[in-house]
């Protein structure tokens, strides 16, 4: 005789009585509510990050107008602004890039997030300064951050909101799009 | 062969089964489980399913929720010096559901260590651990071992200041084992200081090496447990009966009641506050968090977690043999008992044998619930004495300073009485012991509250850590500096309540009372309490404050210039009206920037005048632009302002302060050439913004 037959022999052999269907079912309720706290505990801090808020966007100063040559060549800025990180809170730390960029006797800055629309990698600037290309996925963008196609990106480089002050100070509004998409929508 | 038909395979004769029965034959017939879940659940009871079986079921249910809880943990926790505190603050405070997560942990941890005691207890008395079961014996004190290490690991990782002093007292311990004791301290603390490895290293054995070797050894304690059977107490009286369901019912009830528990440590007191309408801040419920660690500071709280109390308390059975001692009593007697529990297999072979086993076992329980009741009790002692009882032997102690001549002489040479009063004196002593444990607990607590208060602010933690923020907050470090460097000579007490200094907390902690109660009567300095403040000056200028001992009253200047003008021509009312002196007094709180709000600018600016009038306050002091020569008196500019503050604790005997003049007040900031200053620069921006009461609040208590 097979184990598995044996099995279900002595399982058919039992009482199935009303009692003992309590019985299990108890069990199992009791059981079961006991592993509920931990599990709902853990879980609930597990999904703590989806009730985070990002810094949010606002303008930084970046530069000064005089800093930025009114050649049409885009050049690379550093963002500096205070960064939370959990609970560590970092006072004016380099938090990411922009490149800016003037036309010849311009007044009128434009500016350009450094991130890849595609995946997020950090575009550079190609060696002779004809155009951008992101190191990852070979993205390139002309010197406007139009795309150019083919392209893995799914649209252009994100133009930021970028205003310049009465004393020349440069400010850009920084903030994060969401990669991978065809819009361009800001990250919460 | 199978006489029973397969449904859904022998053709359409067959009654149809529901789609879950026809998957469960599919993963069966690939699997087999359907076998395994038989050999799990109909286990045979004999005698029938009874509630002292709970135990060991009970204790996997608690290690698999430590287990769930643990990794959940493990997902936030962060262990460096620098991170474990401020991480653990922000799964407890900051995190939904943190604060029940880590609570759970905590309490579960706690439950278990009760849990194996039970557990051990039972088997013992039923002798469950004979022939053939040694070997499962042997492996379930490995396994207690292992639970223990990770509740010894797990107190550490926090990083607050509980649990790095309980770890050093144990890790010293493991050091003094002869000749390799300090090679393993030096490898589980991870080199010569406690510090980043020490917290990386215990991590890893308390989520990684114990819980793996755990679980190795629970998998074949099981099933040898299985192999076995159930050793079933004897006599038995009912009839068999499966594991499935009644035994696992009574598992499964225990299991409930076990986690009930827990969660109403937890829960009660939130239970508390809701019944009394007061809000509920979650991050408050659940496992403390401490201060962070700073070997730096004393903590006479420190005391291993409450399971660990009777081993503390073993020790000082040993007191005065030194580190044999402590040898004797870490290692030796908890090893020889350890040893003992090993043969109980062997020992129980013999009847009496049996009986010494359970003899042993609950003497040695017995034991350590009597060393954790000596433990409490020399702790909270000063809880439950009768005070009033002992203030004769006080009075008298105080009187003779423990000098038994005096004692003597003072009880007439009776040595019944002399002997009594030495009994009283012993008590007073279990007292003050006592007494600075509660104080260091409390100030612990409020210490605790400040740091948690501190990490909340906007600007949250610094890079390099939370110790930092608390060592650079004034409210904190500004009493113990004060304690240190200034109580001597100044008291620092509110004259008109005699309150403890620091009415925001509203505490009556230790450093409190060290600058409070009796401070402004033995004190021979000036009272600083709220210098700078309109409440200050209003003493200074008042004839019958002047010259009292909140002000010069101990000092040499008690008849000096400035007594001599408050007391003689500010009296004179034709001169000085009433006015006049608020003016001043309200214009010399703006000076120091912390005048009153409601303050108007116009009795300010008349006060200014007045300061500054060459035949009044200007004769002597300079103030606003009255060029007056400084060396006579202090410079008035800024007084009472951080700046002013700052050089006056720097260096007093400067031509802006008291000069030549100076009474005893040390130049804190100055150093002859190549020593260094008592005070750093800091340390003396700390104790000014403190006295100024300028400190970090939260925006929510500022309402």
């Amino acid at each position: 005789m097979s184990q598995h037959a044996h099995d279900r022999q002595t399982h058919a052999g039992e009482p199935e009585g009303r009692r003992h269907f309590l019985t299990k079912l108890l069990a199992v309720v009791c059981g079961g509510l006991a592993v509920v706290p931990p599990l709902v505990a853990g879980v609930w801090a597990f999904l703590s990050p989806l009730s985070r808020r990002g810094a949010g966007a606002k303008f930084l100063p970046i530069t000064e107008l005089s800093a930025i040559p009114d050649d049409g060549v885009p050049r690379q800025f550093a963002v500096i602004a205070d960064r939370v990180d959990a609970w560590t809170g970092f006072a004016a730390e380099p938090v990411g890039a922009v490149y800016l960029r003037r036309e010849k006797g311009s007044q009128q800055v434009e500016a350009l997030s450094a991130t890849c629309p595609h995946a997020g990698c950090f575009v550079e600037m190609e060696a002779g300064g004809k155009c951008f290309r992101c190191p990852c996925h070979n993205s390139e963008f002309t010197l406007d951050g139009g795309i150019v196609a083919p392209s893995p990106s799914p649209r252009p480089m994100d133009a930021l909101e970028c205003r310049v002050a009465k004393n020349g100070e440069v400010e850009v509004m920084f903030q994060k799009f969401r990669a991978g998409i065809a819009g361009k929508v800001a990250q919460q | 062969m199978s006489t029973h038909a397969r449904p859904g395979r022998s053709g359409e004769t067959a009654p149809k089964r529901g789609l879950l029965g026809q998957l469960g034959d599919f993963l069966d017939d690939r699997t087999g489980f359907r076998a395994v879940m038989h050999e799990a659940l109909y286990e045979r009871v004999p005698g029938g399913a009874r509630w002292r079986y709970v135990w060991g079921s009970t204790l996997v249910f608690a290690f698999m929720t430590q287990l769930i809880t643990g990794l959940f943990l493990w997902a936030s926790y962060s262990a460096s010096a620098q991170t474990a505190w401020e991480s653990v603050y922000y799964i407890q405070h900051e995190m939904t559901g943190g604060w029940l997560l880590r609570g759970i942990h905590h309490f579960m941890a706690q439950a278990m260590v009760v849990l194996l005691a039970l557990h051990l207890l039972q088997v013992v008395i039923d002798g469950a651990y004979r022939a053939p079961r040694e070997v499962n014996f042997w492996l379930g004190l490995v396994l207690m071992m292992l639970v223990l290490g990770m509740a010894l690991t797990g107190y550490l990782l926090p990083w607050d200041q509980k649990g790095y002093w309980a770890t050093i007292v144990a890790t010293n311990l493991a050091g003094i084992i002869p000749g390799i004791g300090p090679s393993i301290q030096q490898l589980v603390i991870g080199g010569n200081e406690y510090g980043h490895h020490t917290l990386t290293r215990f991590f890893a054995l308390h989520a990684g090496f114990l819980p793996g070797a755990l679980i190795a050894m629970l998998v074949v304690h099981l099933a040898l447990f299985r192999k076995h059977g159930l050793h079933a107490k004897q006599p038995i009286t009912k009839p068999d009966a499966m594991f499935w369901p009644d035994q696992v019912l009574k598992d499964a009830v225990a299991m409930l009641a076990v986690m009930a528990v827990v969660l109403g440590v937890i829960l009660v007191p939130a239970i508390k506050a809701m019944l009394a309408g007061q809000a509920i801040d979650t991050g408050h419920l659940g496992a403390e968090l401490g201060a962070p660690a700073d070997p730096s500071l004393p903590y006479a709280a420190a005391r291993p977690e409450w399971y660990f109390l009777f081993l503390f308390q073993f020790l000082k059975v040993f007191e005065g043999w030194g580190a044999t001692g402590e040898f004797l009593g870490a290692i030796v007697v908890p090893g020889l008992i350890m040893g003992v529990m090993f043969l109980m297999p062997i020992i129980g072979r013999w009847n009496l044998g049996h009986r010494f086993n359970v003899a042993f076992t609950l003497g040695v329980l017995g034991g350590a619930g009597l060393l954790t009741a000596l433990a409490l009790n020399e702790d909270y002692y000063a809880l439950w004495v009768d005070k009033a009882s002992l203030a004769e032997a006080q009075k008298l102690y105080d009187e003779t300073d423990g000098d038994e001549a005096k004692l003597a002489a003072a009880l007439g040479n009776d040595p019944a009485k002399i002997a009594a009063m030495k009994k009283q004196f012993h008590t007073l002593e279990k007292v003050r012991h006592s007494q600075a444990f509660l104080d260091a607990s409390k100030q612990a607590k409020v210490d605790a509250a400040r740091a948690i208060e501190l990490a909340g602010r906007p600007e949250k933690i610094p890079p390099a850590g939370m110790l930092e923020l608390v060592r650079s907050d004034p409210k904190s470090q500004g009493p113990i500096l004060f304690a240190q460097h200034c109580a001597s000579c100044h008291a620092h007490v509110d004259p008109a309540s005699d309150t403890p200094m620091d009415r925001q907390l509203a505490s009556d902690t230790p450093m409190d009372r060290q600058l409070s109660a009796a401070a402004l009567a033995k004190s021979s300095a000036a009272n600083l309490f709220e210098f700078g403040k309109a409440s200050w000056m209003r003493g200074l200028l008042d004839p019958k404050q002047v010259a009292g001992p909140a002000y010069f009253g101990n000092t040499a200047h008690k008849e000096g210039d400035m007594v001599n003008f408050v007391q003689n021509d500010l009296t004179d009312a034709e001169t000085w009206k009433p006015d006049d002196i608020e003016a001043v007094i309200v214009a010399m709180a703006a000076e120091a920037g912390l005048a009153d709000t409601a303050a108007a600018k116009a009795t300010i600016e008349k006060g200014r005048a007045l300061i500054a009038d060459g035949d009044r306050c200007g004769s002597c002091h300079r103030f606003g632009d009255n060029k007056t020569e400084l060396g006579s008196a202090p410079d008035l500019v800024g007084w009472g302002s951080r700046e002013w503050l700052v050089g006056i604790i720097t260096d007093p005997t400067h031509e802006r302060f008291y000069g030549d003049s100076n009474d005893r007040m040390p130049s804190f900031g100055k150093a002859d050439e190549g020593a260094a200053p008592m005070l750093t620069r800091q340390q003396i921006d700390l104790i000014a913004d403190w006295l100024r009461g300028e400190w970090y609040r939260p925006a929510a208590a500022a309402h």
